[in-house]
């Protein structure tokens, strides 16, 4: 087995039987990807894409219909693994209060490491390096409902780190914040990525979190239509917008200045590198 | 306004009482309900009366809000009174009507009365000196001996817990779904009690579906992060008997065996 390889996805579908219909919903098809160990991997689609389902499909919430999942070498068919599996691959999910189980900070960010049956001194430890990760140290005492959007997220985000993955899946974690909070939550995914060095898979539908990424797919249908770095992905500005999406603000502008005949670089993705340029 | 309900009520902090295990504390009250119980006479409520007082000043929780426990349930201590004054057969002091007021009746009606007050402050006194986590911690860790012949221990205090967990975030919604069906033109406040039942229809009906959403989310979550039951699981707190608990239930059981004895002795 590649030790580069963190998740590899092996010619996947996944179909839902909906109840009282004929045939079942497809949403994912024969999908292959390999997620590398470090990296920072962005999948993009409109929502019904399946990119959601791709997400629990990659810690074993859901049992791919046909194919094979590997997370770091363990297939998610294996239930012997299963619990291997979710400590290796952490999934944060859409929305904050659906996923804090405890009434205080610090006992919900402690709720992985008690389940995987961590000695209390070692929980301790981990509680408290990740609420210093997420920058929530000084809310450890405080109850959940009464902190902000953003601060829930990355309470959510502490209770993962605290079961010491090698990777996070994020679905849409941000779907359901205010900008400022939005910020919050994309700094600290950031962070892990770059400071404490964990693979992040993104699920996301917003183009200006996309632009950090190391590489972007883009999902229709269950199926990957495009992939590359952001600047390859946003360069196709036509492209994308046919599948529905749209593109960064910056390279939207670039896109319409160089149909207007003004000769710029093409792959321009930050407010800055416009600025540096012009 | 619905934001500012808080959960139990617990009275946060930092004293002996406070600190205390909350199985120990959970044993002293069984304890102290069943003497109050035992006790047939005025003579040993001077002893509770002392305990309690002495309860509430280690705990320093002030005595008003102690009182204020005895508010809701004043009409019961009203009527219990009431039954025991006029109920009790014996020598008769004078008569109201129909109603015939005994001597019998009226130390029998105090003394019923009392009963019911020291319930309620002592009870009381435990979910004003713990938090509502702990006390379910203490009464997981209580109970796990049932374990062996079926009972759910674990799951219990799981429950418990995420019904308090969710209970602050189910009345914010109850809140912003009664502002939207009331901007629509809901009434919740007109009409008799037939008409408002009714009229809750729209709050309810969105209520439940987003609470069985929440349900089917928070056990996604829960799956992702590992939850298989409460095998094998540790805990960040482990409760630790210490050195005072071990005095508090050792001082209260002699203390309680003490009241209980009085009404053999006398």
């Amino acid at each position: 087995m590649d030790n580069d390889i963190m998740i590899k996805i092996e010619d996947v579908t996944y179909e839902y039987n909906s109840i009282g219909e004929e045939g079942q919903l497809r949403a994912i098809r024969n999908l292959s990807i390999d997620v590398k160990r470090g990296e920072f991997l962005v999948i993009l689609g409109h929502n019904g894409s399946g990119k959601s389902t791709l997400a629990k499909l990659m810690n074993g919430l859901l049992i791919p219909t046909k194919g094979d999942i590997y997370v770091m070498g363990m297939n998610t068919k294996d239930e012997n693994k299963i619990w291997n599996i979710r400590e290796k691959a952490g999934m944060v999910f859409q929305n904050p209060d659906n996923q804090i189980v405890a009434t205080i900070v610090e006992e919900d960010v402690a709720f992985g490491p008690e389940n995987q049956g961590i000695p209390p001194a070692e929980i301790r430890k981990r509680v408290d390096e990740a609420l210093r990760i997420v920058e929530m140290t000084e809310y450890k005492r405080h109850a959940p409902h009464l902190l902000s959007g953003g601060q829930k997220q990355r309470v959510a985000i502490a209770g993962i780190l605290a079961m010491n993955p090698d990777c996070i899946i994020f679905d849409e974690p941000t779907a359901m914040l205010d900008p400022t909070g939005r910020i919050e939550v994309m700094n600290t995914i950031k962070k892990l990525n770059k400071v404490e060095e964990k693979t992040i898979v993104l699920i996301t539908h917003y183009m200006d979190e996309a632009v950090e990424a190391d590489r972007i797919l883009v999902m229709e249908q269950g199926e990957i239509v495009m992939a590359g770095t952001p600047r390859e992905i946003f360069k196709q500005v036509k492209k994308v917008k046919e599948l529905g999406l749209d593109v960064p603000q910056v390279t939207e502008l670039v896109y319409e200045l160089r149909k207007e005949g003004i000769d710029i670089q093409e792959d321009i993705l930050t407010v800055e590198e416009l600025v540096r340029l012009l | 306004m619905l934001k500012d309900i808080t959960i139990g009520q617990y009275f946060p902090g930092d004293t002996i009482i406070h600190k205390l295990d909350p199985r120990i504390k959970i044993i002293i009250i069984a304890l102290f309900i069943t003497s109050l119980f035992f006790i047939n006479t005025f003579f040993p409520y001077v002893f509770i009366l002392i305990f309690i007082l002495l309860a509430i000043r280690l705990s320093k929780v002030p005595v008003k809000i102690v009182l204020k426990g005895l508010k809701p349930l004043f009409f019961i201590i009203f009527i219990t009174f009431a039954i025991n004054v006029f109920m009790t057969k014996g020598e008769v002091l004078f008569q109201i009507g129909p109603l015939t007021v005994t001597k019998e009746g009226i130390s029998q009606a105090v003394f019923m009365a009392l009963r019911l007050i020291f319930l309620i402050t002592g009870t009381s006194l435990l979910t004003l000196t713990t938090s509502p986590i702990s006390l379910t911690d203490g009464i997981e860790k209580l109970l796990s001996p049932f374990k062996k012949i079926g009972l759910p221990a674990h799951e219990l205090a799981m429950m418990m817990t995420i019904a308090l967990r969710f209970i602050p975030t189910l009345l914010e919604e109850t809140d912003k779904i009664m502002k939207a069906q009331m901007a629509r033109g809901a009434d919740f406040e007109s009409g008799n009690i037939l008409n408002r039942a009714k009229n809750l229809v729209p709050l309810l009906v969105p209520l439940f579906i987003n609470a069985f959403r929440r349900a089917d989310e928070l056990a996604t979550a829960m799956e992702a992060r590992c939850y298989r039951g409460g095998d094998n699981r540790t805990r960040l707190n482990e409760l630790k008997l210490k050195r005072h608990d071990i005095i508090a239930l050792v001082s209260t059981t002699f203390f309680f065996a003490f009241i209980i004895s009085i009404r053999y002795i006398w």
